[in-house]
């Protein structure tokens, strides 16, 4: 880890709820979590759980209505993006945090060249000629190990391979060299071979560029290749955040610990797999107290009713759990 | 019994791709060019691919849902492409067929227990009391409560419609399921919820699968055997610890490198590179080639033979001639 740096994005008590005709869905309910620089934090969970409304929440990318942040901050250089005029944030966008999506084929224009593309984005952030522009988009290109980058350029999205894709979308996302990088599953919908290659080129831009990344996944395996942090979300909350040593090695929120031991883990020869029960909760009838409880292995009464609070169980691992909350007081 | 329960030998299925104005036959994809493998009696055979190297298209073609174009097939010693529709039909009680997304492959506005007491039908069981009876016994079997068959689909989650997939495999107790990639779609906590289900009712009734399937670790928890498919060609097949102990395809090694763990080690990254070509026009020579991390000058003329490296274990590659 570096030097426990400086935060260079702080989300406190995210909420972020759908008004739909069914009912309320309150799909990022109270999430917190800071971003360091130079780090890659992971947000972890099942769907449904609320990992990518919360990415959308931070630059206000979900659709309003029926969505509304009804409560919380997301601080970015002592700007509050919550409630920023749209202007400013359409600066931002693109500009000092880009996201990549996890369906790259959607993501980009179809009757534009992947040239183009990128130029545009450059251009609407930046005063700078068409020529230089190019350069920039060939340099990007190049970065992101895509053979024959002149080529590439001249490409339409649908003359390329999926992996190329989602290469030229990582590409189009650095081009005004972004603080921050949210990257939605990026690499869910490409093979293995081509998913190792991504990750491959994730990590090394953080070096790089001391980058801080966002990295949202449902792949636990797949946070201990390129997270730095990891934030275990569950029911529109963040349960459990730390290093990825530590969640990987002493989990401690009981569904993190299920998480871990239900994937088949190549190395292992177990017979049979743990599992937890039940589904992941409908988000329309979201469980009273801590959302895990009906599946929870350890509940206890106080978990029914009553929310837990986030608890340092380590300098820098915190827990909403109620089997950790009495040792601090604070977790009531 | 004698010989393997399912025998495929030199299966290919090509697509024509037509164009012009009388709708020429203008080139083929070869999805899967001469595949030949074996099932046993209760034997799990994990099928390892990346997306388009055919391992879907040599599952259905198995099952005929596909029209093989040459090859052939014996199950329990029937040749399977011989049959008529209605022979045809009978078979596929004993081999069936649970595929990916189990959203599409249940009848929106039909109760789940409908779409089961369907297969039963459609294989001659028609007294009312009788299909009833197994219905709620096959919803119980995949461990959902029998009185879910008066449900639609959409009031299930994905894992209990996958379970409901695989409730109507078994409709008419078969003795080999070909499983599609039937976890990909669920939820991590939810996918070992039926993998596990998978393996108890192999336990139980003894039957076997060909699970097809991207992800090597899934594969390593439930097969007996494993053989990895890249453009349409099997490149390597052995038994699940000699396959992970050994594996010899250079392919074969990428593909387990490639596989994010959990373990904190993991030493060198082999990274391929390019993206899988097109089974449009496939390299030539060994179709690997192009991506290969040891390739050497043979490898781009003449293409390699499946030969036995080590006993049981069949390998493709120059570098094992």
């Amino acid at each position: 880890m570096q030097l426990k740096s400086e935060t260079v994005l702080e989300v406190k008590d995210l909420k972020t709820w759908f008004f739909t005709r069914r009912g309320t869905v309150k799909a990022v309910n109270g999430v917190d979590f800071a971003l360091r620089k130079g780090e890659c934090l992971c947000l972890v969970g099942e769907s449904g759980c609320g990992k990518s409304v919360t990415a959308l929440s931070i630059l206000r990318l979900f659709d309003d209505p029926p969505g509304r942040i009804v409560g919380g901050q997301v601080t970015y250089k002592g700007t509050d993006l919550t409630t920023c005029p749209v202007p400013h944030l359409r600066e931002i966008r693109g500009g000092d945090i880009a996201m990549v999506f996890q369906n790259a084929q959607s993501s980009l224009n179809p009757v534009f060249t992947i040239g183009d593309q990128i130029i545009e984005q450059v251009m609407v952030h930046e005063r700078i000629s068409r020529t230089k522009a190019l350069d920039r988009a060939r340099t990007l290109l190049e970065e992101m190990n895509i053979p024959q980058p002149g080529n590439a350029l001249k490409m339409y999205p649908h003359q390329m391979s999926g992996g190329m894709k989602q290469r030229a979308m990582i590409a189009m996302s650095l081009s005004c060299s972004p603080q921050i990088l949210i990257a939605d599953e990026p690499t869910t919908s490409v093979d293995v071979t081509i998913r190792a290659q991504i990750v491959h080129i994730l990590r090394e831009l953080k070096l790089r560029r001391q980058m801080s990344i966002i990295f949202i996944t449902h792949d636990l395996s797949l946070v201990n290749e390129i997270g730095d942090r990891a934030a275990v979300v569950y029911g529109g909350r963040v349960v459990e955040v730390a290093p990825v040593e530590d969640i990987l090695k002493r989990p401690a929120h009981p569904y993190t610990v299920g998480l871990i031991d239900c994937l088949p883990d190549i190395s292992s020869q177990a017979k049979r797999l743990p599992s937890i029960p039940g589904n992941t909760p409908n988000p329309l009838e979201m469980p009273s107290g801590c959302p895990f409880h009906p599946r929870c292995s350890k509940v206890m009464e106080i978990c029914r009713t009553t929310v837990p609070a986030p608890v340092q169980i380590d300098a820098d691992h915190a827990v909403s759990c109620h089997l950790f909350g009495h040792e601090r007081g604070g977790g009531n | 019994m004698a010989g393997p329960m399912l025998e495929v030998n030199n299966l290919k299925k090509y697509y024509r791709i037509t164009g012009g104005l009388m709708s020429r036959a203008v080139s083929q994809i070869r999805a899967v060019d001469g595949v030949s493998l074996t099932v046993d009696k209760g034997e799990v055979l994990g099928l390892v691919g990346e997306s388009g190297c055919g391992k879907s298209t040599l599952g259905k073609a198995i099952l005929r849902l596909e029209e093989p174009t040459a090859g052939d097939i014996k199950f329990n010693g029937t040749d399977v492409l011989g049959l008529d529709r209605r022979r045809l039909r009978e078979l596929r009680g004993k081999m069936q067929i649970v595929f990916q997304d189990p959203d599409s492959s249940l009848d929106p506005r039909m109760t789940v227990g409908n779409s089961i007491a369907e297969a039963l039908i459609v294989h001659g069981i028609s007294d009312a009391a009788e299909v009833g009876d197994r219905v709620a016994r096959l919803l119980e079997k995949v461990g959902l409560e029998a009185d879910f068959g008066e449900r639609y689909p959409h009031e299930f989650s994905g894992g209990q419609k996958q379970r409901i997939g695989i409730a109507r495999a078994l409709a008419m107790d078969p003795q080999l399921i070909i499983a599609d990639e039937p976890v990909s779609a669920l939820d991590v906590s939810v996918q070992a919820q039926i993998l596990n289900l998978m393996m108890d009712i192999r336990d139980k009734d003894g039957l076997a699968y060909i699970f097809v399937s991207h992800d090597l670790s899934v594969v390593r928890y439930l097969s007996d055997r494993v053989a990895v498919m890249y453009l349409g060609k099997i490149v390597e097949m052995a038994d699940k610890a000699e396959f992970f102990r050994n594996p010899l395809h250079p392919y074969t090694e990428a593909l387990l490198s490639a596989i994010a763990s959990l373990r904190p080690e993991g030493g060198e990254r082999i990274l391929l590179k390019g993206d899988v070509p097109s089974p449009l026009s496939p390299p030539s020579g060994c179709r690997f080639h192009t991506r290969c991390h040891r390739v050497m000058p043979v490898c781009s003329e003449i293409e390699p033979e499946l030969k036995q490296v080590a006993p049981g274990h069949p390998v493709s590659c120059h570098l094992y001639t």
